[in-house]
């Protein structure tokens, strides 16, 4: 890519950060659940996208970050508050905003080319015109050669630089990025980050302001002029910090880690609270799972156990570069402090007695232990007990708990948490569960004891 | 059967017969219609086979636009969605062959006196033949345009109409070209079976290749009858290349999959013209102003908004919707209650039913021999890849030649030999339709994942074990999607199946479609519609009871995700 002569200008240079590209003021999302009540996204968020800056917005899957983003992208309506563009009320996509997304969006039968030149023909740009100016962006990103190559010929690094020729031929003010890179493998990646801020410092860079939404933590630092960091259900702005570090960062710099680690204790701090939050309203029986399966909980369990280690860790030490989402370690730690295998405080998981005793353990004492806590610590495993004990046959339809869990939590969370549960249940050998009847069956599978 | 299938199913029926029955008032005084006579001559037949073939083109010219319009109106529109989309499930199952008398006189009665009239109910019959089910997978295309996609063209600020030709239309591409192909092939079908139409006293033979046949069979004439088979398949193989070839090689860049196809359809004809600088030529102004009509924004005082967050539904107009649809279904059922009062009693009902459970057995029957015959060699054959490409073009021509052509055929064997009516007619209703179980399963098996077979052979599964846990499953939602085909198709050959002519001979097979053909032939109004009224019902439950059970469970037992 082009570097233009070597010459990077630093962020300080560009536009005076006092204008505002993008204002969200008090806004709230909430979706309506099946019994009516509101299931509330995002909870009173203001936050102003300004000139001049790369803005992160960083929080766990289901934070409602891209909700977020939808919402200052014109793409959606906030049941609350209101999105300003330049000042003006935001009523639907607006002329300089553009986005780029996560799963690339291209359209798969136009070519590279035709899929550029579309960004033009909303605005009626003259087909010419719409063709100079769309082979110029190709060539900025660095795609020259590959105008007329369909999208499926292209590797998804390559597809995700025609999804920024698309944003940054329109000559954006605002470019808003909905997780650019996570669906790339991490050298892809990498390597588009680098050429991205390479574009965003040269001097001739159309685009005003970005706001970029991701998960990944080291990406947010590596990246953002300031990052906003969001918590889950419902998502509320739960920090803004500002990153004063100099391009190009450097990952191994010692202020770059100690803003890492920053982040870590702030995100797991929220999930112990809610944890705490939760236990304390009792019931629990809502408590949303995370998609965990029993062997992943093993595996930690083991490594936290083994040597280096030894039961205590700090959460930014293993993310890196083991497990490059941030979600992947966040969401096991979330995990193992609910089934009270570990305990998370200051961005530490620390094992458990019991948790030591887990790793030490075979097979069979595994399986009892995990489901002794299962019932001890996780509501929902209790009641699904209870319920199938009451029943006749000890069986009950999917169906029944399905409604009951969408009471409170989201389809989607709802339907996780389902799975997750029967997971667990058939780990333990507590229920099991048939698919082709979508019941639910007190004590170890039916083929297992006709065996 | 849901109450909006009830509701559709309702006035689907009564709007025809309806129009059916007022049309007959206007029509009676011109029975006059002048035709040409057909001629048996060999050599008119290149002429009767154009003549065919552009009627099928103009019903398919029909069809295209019915689906813009109508699947768009059903997607975007929630409250017309609820009706429109009922409605064209029943369409769907009602035997186009039976309400053929209540269109023809509709036309005729239009256009007295003129040939138009003829014309166009033929187009028509063709029209409704191919509609319902390209109109059913864009309408599904539309409802399942992916989320990124869509708010990528919301984001890009694309109008309405910039959308509609640059996502939706490319989007529902691959459906929409695969349902034109499955319509098409049904569509010889109905054209040779509309050209000679009997009602009452009303007799129609436009120029084409089914009255050739019609003529040639009063006439005994088993030579014409060879000719017209002869020319049929070979418009059937200049159709097949020089038009559906070329589209389905040129759709193939609207496929969704990020991947390469296996099998990349081409066609000679679309790489001769890619490649002849002539055509290009012709072809670049049509398509630049084709191309700028697509790019146009076509938009004089509208701004796109954005989606009002979860907008709450206007419980009062919904109301005063459902409320208006309810009161034309009251008012068309008490029409009908009223008309059928006069006309039909118990006895009849009790007739018709027995005539359906007669025809239901059949088709069950059918299709369990042609399944029994069908899925074997399909799945043998879709397992050699190079035989597979060689086959299955094969079928899919056997599927689009018109049946109906090869009845003479058997009915001249049923009475050389004296074999008995009852069974030996039943065949013909699947001819031409058991070859979707045959295609459909080809494609099932050689779509069938190669680790998954190797696993088998590797762990040693054979025999029954093999096509009980490995085979079977494999391709059972492709085979059901096979089956339906098939069972619809045959449900409405059987009206032209059940009853058959050579010359003054007729073989009655009984059942519902000779019940309806009967009718049909005797201008009986009231006894047609129940006959189409049982007939569609019987379609709709086996849908919903047999057909969509077995689909769901197809679909969610052999997903893996």
């Amino acid at each position: 890519m082009d570097t233009r002569n070597g010459e990077r200008v630093l962020t300080e240079a560009k536009t005076p950060a006092t204008s505002h590209i993008i204002d969200l003021e008090h806004v709230s999302m909430s979706y309506a659940k099946p019994n009516g009540e509101p299931l509330v996204v995002l909870d009173d968020i203001s936050c102003s996208l300004r000139s001049g800056e790369i803005l992160g917005l960083l929080g766990r899957s289901g934070s409602g970050k891209s909700t977020l983003l939808r919402i200052a992208a014109g793409l959606l309506a906030p049941t609350k508050g209101n999105a300003f563009y330049r000042g003006a009320p935001l009523r639907g996509p607006a002329e300089g905003i553009a986005v780029v997304f996560q799963t690339f969006a291209l359209f798969p039968w136009l070519t590279v080319l035709e899929n550029v030149m579309t960004s033009l023909d909303a605005l009626g740009v003259p087909r010419e015109r719409a063709r100079v100016r769309a082979l110029s962006a190709i060539g900025e990103i660095g795609l020259t050669g590959f105008e007329g190559a369909y999208p499926r010929e292209l590797s998804g690094g390559m597809r995700q630089r025609v999804g920024f020729a698309r944003a940054l031929v329109i000559d954006p003010a605002a470019l808003l990025m909905d997780e650019p890179f996570s669906a790339l493998d991490v050298l892809t990646a990498e390597s588009l980050r680098t050429d991205f801020i390479d574009v965003w410092l040269g001097q001739q860079c159309p685009i005003d302001s970005v706001l970029l939404v991701t998960h990944n933590i080291e990406e947010a630092v590596l990246l953002c002029d300031r990052v906003i960091v969001i918590s889950s259900k419902p998502g509320r702005i739960s920090a803004e910090i500002p990153i004063d570090l100099k391009y190009p960062r450097n990952r191994f710099d010692g202020n770059f880690r100690e803003i890492v680690e920053n982040i870590y204790s702030i995100l797991t701090a929220r999930t112990a609270l809610s944890l705490k939050e939760m236990r304390a309203l009792g019931g629990g029986v809502m408590q949303p799972l995370p998609n965990v399966s029993p062997y992943a909980i093993e595996r930690v369990i083991e490594k936290l156990a083994g040597p280096p280690i030894d039961g205590r860790v700090k959460l930014s030490t293993i993310a890196h570069p083991l497990l490059p989402h941030v979600d992947n370690i966040l969401t096991v730690a979330e995990v193992l402090p609910i089934l009270e295998f570990a305990e998370l405080s200051d961005g530490q998981l620390q094992l458990t007695p019991a948790g030591r005793i887990f790793a030490t353990s075979d097979p069979e004492e595994r399986k009892r232990l995990f489901k002794e806590h299962l019932l001890n610590f996780v509501p929902l495993a209790g009641h699904i007990v209870n319920v199938l004990q009451e029943r006749k046959g000890h069986r009950a339809p999917r169906i029944r708990f399905k409604a009951e869990l969408e009471d409170s939590l989201s389809a989607d969370d709802a339907e996780t948490t389902l799975r997750t549960i029967i997971n667990w249940g058939r780990y333990a050998e507590l229920f099991s569960y048939d698919d082709r009847t979508r019941t639910f069956i007190l004590g170890a599978s039916p083929d297992l004891v006709a065996s | 059967m849901s109450w909006r299938d009830g509701v559709a199913l309702v006035l689907v029926l009564t709007i025809m017969l309806l129009v059916g029955l007022n049309a007959r008032h206007l029509f009676e005084p011109f029975t006059a219609v002048h035709q040409p006579p057909i001629s048996l001559s060999p050599s008119a037949l290149p002429g009767y086979a154009l003549r065919t073939t552009l009627r099928m083109f103009a019903a398919l010219a029909a069809s295209l636009f019915f689906t813009l319009t109508y699947a768009t109106l059903a997607a975007k529109s929630r409250r017309a969605g609820t009706v429109l989309i009922p409605l064209l499930d029943v369409l769907q199952s009602v035997p186009i062959l039976g309400y053929l008398s209540f269109t023809v006189v509709f036309f005729v009665s239009l256009f007295p006196g003129k040939m138009l009239g003829p014309e166009l109910a033929a187009v028509f019959a063709i029209f409704t033949s191919q509609a319902w089910n390209m109109t059913f997978s864009f309408y599904q295309s539309l409802r399942t345009v992916p989320t990124d996609l869509e708010e990528v063209s919301r984001s890009l600020r694309l109008t309405g109409w910039q959308r509609f030709w640059r996502l939706e239309v490319p989007f529902a591409m691959p459906g929409l070209v695969w349902n034109t192909m499955v319509s098409m092939s049904g569509g010889w079908f109905f054209v040779v079976a509309s050209e000679s139409i009997a009602v009452g006293a009303l007799q129609i033979k436009l120029p084409g290749i089914g009255s050739y046949v019609a003529t040639a069979i009063e006439d005994r004439n088993f030579g014409a009858i060879g000719w017209a088979i002869l020319t049929m398949a070979i418009v059937i193989l200049i159709y097949d290349q020089l038009f559906f070839r070329p589209l389905v090689a040129w759709a193939d860049k609207y496929r969704v999959g990020t991947t390469a196809a296996q099998i990349v359809p081409r066609s000679w004809l679309l790489d001769l013209f890619k490649k002849a600088r002539v055509v290009d030529e012709l072809w670049s102004p049509i398509a630049s102003a084709l191309d700028r009509v697509g790019r146009a924004r076509m938009v004089f005082a509208h701004r796109p908004t954005a989606v009002r967050g979860p907008r709450t539904p206007t419980r009062v107009v919904d109301v005063l919707w459902y409320l208006a649809v309810a009161a034309l279904a009251a008012y068309l059922i008490w029409r009908l209650q009223e008309f059928a009062a006069g006309h039909i009693g118990w006895q009849d009902v009790r007739t018709v039913a027995a005539a359906g459970a007669l025809t239901l057995l059949r088709v069950i029957v059918l299709i369990a021999i042609a399944t029994v015959i069908w899925v074997p060699i399909g799945v043998a054959v879709g397992l050699r890849p190079k035989l597979a490409a060689r086959v299955q073009p094969i079928a899919q021509l056997l599927a689009s030649f018109p049946a109906n052509l090869l009845f003479p055929i058997a009915v001249v064997a049923i009475v050389h030999f004296h074999l008995a009516p009852a069974i030996w007619l039943s065949p013909l209703m699947i001819l031409g339709t058991q070859w979707y179980i045959l295609f459909n399963v080809i494609a099932g098996s050689a779509a069938f994942p190669a680790d998954l077979r190797e696993a088998a052979a590797s762990f040693r599964i054979h025999g029954w074990r093999w096509w009980r846990y490995v085979a079977l499953p494999g391709i059972f939602p492709y085979y059901v999607t096979g089956a339906v085909t098939a069972s619809g198709g045959a449900w409405n050959a059987s009206i032209v199946a059940e009853v058959a002519r050579w010359g003054s001979t007729t073989l009655d097979a009984g059942g519902l479609g000779s019940y309806i053909a009967r009718m049909t032939t005797a201008g009986d109004f009231p006894r047609i519609a129940l006959g189409i009224a049982t007939m569609s019902f019987i379609v709709v439950c086996l849908n919903r009871l047999i057909w969509r059970p077995l689909y769901g469970y197809a679909e969610r037992r052999t997903r893996l995700d």
